[in-house]
């Protein structure tokens, strides 16, 4: 099980800025550490961060073993309309997570 | 990918921007960068960005990269952003392979470049390697 948290506000102003926060459970694993025997543990991490407002793609990252484990992001967006927030994480290898929140913009 | 051992260096990281960015000046200004002045843990260590822009249809942030001079690889993360977003702040947490002065460059929407840094000292270093 992968847990994902969001916040996102439930309502909003026309035009308002809002803050939305995203996480992920992931290990990040760097690719640049030894496990007990000394062997390089192999890489194996999240890629690729998006979030769509309503199905417009407006926000996105792209994640290097530089990124610490259980990925959080805080950013922003414009609330011009009701509806809802999508974020999809995808890793290394394809496999993606996402999640929704929805938002009543008057 | 070859997973390697040594920490990127300064060399390495201008050498990066060089592949992203070309020969294109970059401006000192525009791009806060905030770390805490020292960093307990250097696999888990906030850092906060924001770029002085209106992040209007007309003038916005197209694109946010931070870099480490110190890490093995020296691109940490890049944010794409657009007008959209409304303010140009996001906030994460990276990992930092020891003391160092972390560099971020914004890319604009008419190409120009501003960069920021910020120096923390890391007490105990993430990815560390005998």
């Amino acid at each position: 099980m992968t847990t994902i948290r969001l916040s996102v506000p439930q309502t909003a102003d026309r035009g308002e800025i809002i803050e939305l926060r995203a996480m992920i459970q992931h290990e990040m694993e760097s690719g640049f550490r030894f496990g007990s025997r000394g062997e390089m543990i192999p890489q194996d991490i999240i890629t690729k961060f998006e979030c769509f407002y309503n199905g417009t793609l407006f926000f996105s990252s792209d994640f290097h073993p530089g990124v610490a484990a259980n990925p959080i992001l805080k950013f922003y967006a414009r609330a011009n309309e009701s509806g809802s927030f999508e974020f999809v994480w995808t890793d290394q290898d394809g496999q993606s997570w996402s999640d929704s929140a929805q938002i009543e913009v008057s | 990918m070859i997973p390697r051992v040594a920490a990127a260096t300064e060399d390495e990281m201008n050498e990066a921007i060089r592949g992203m960015f070309g020969d294109r000046v970059i401006t000192e200004g525009r791009v806060n960068v905030d770390l805490p002045p020292i960093a307990e843990n250097g696999f888990s260590v906030p850092i906060d960005i924001s770029v002085d822009s209106p992040m209007t249809e007309d003038d916005y942030v197209k694109q946010i990269v931070v870099l480490s001079p110190r890490n093995p690889l020296p691109v940490l993360a890049q944010y794409h952003l657009t007008p959209m977003s409304g303010r140009a702040d996001v906030s994460a947490r990276i990992r930092l392979g020891g003391t160092q002065s972390i560099r971020v460059i914004a890319e604009m929407n008419d190409g120009t470049l501003w960069s920021g840094a910020k120096q923390t000292l890391v007490t105990l270093a993430a990815c560390v390697i005998d």
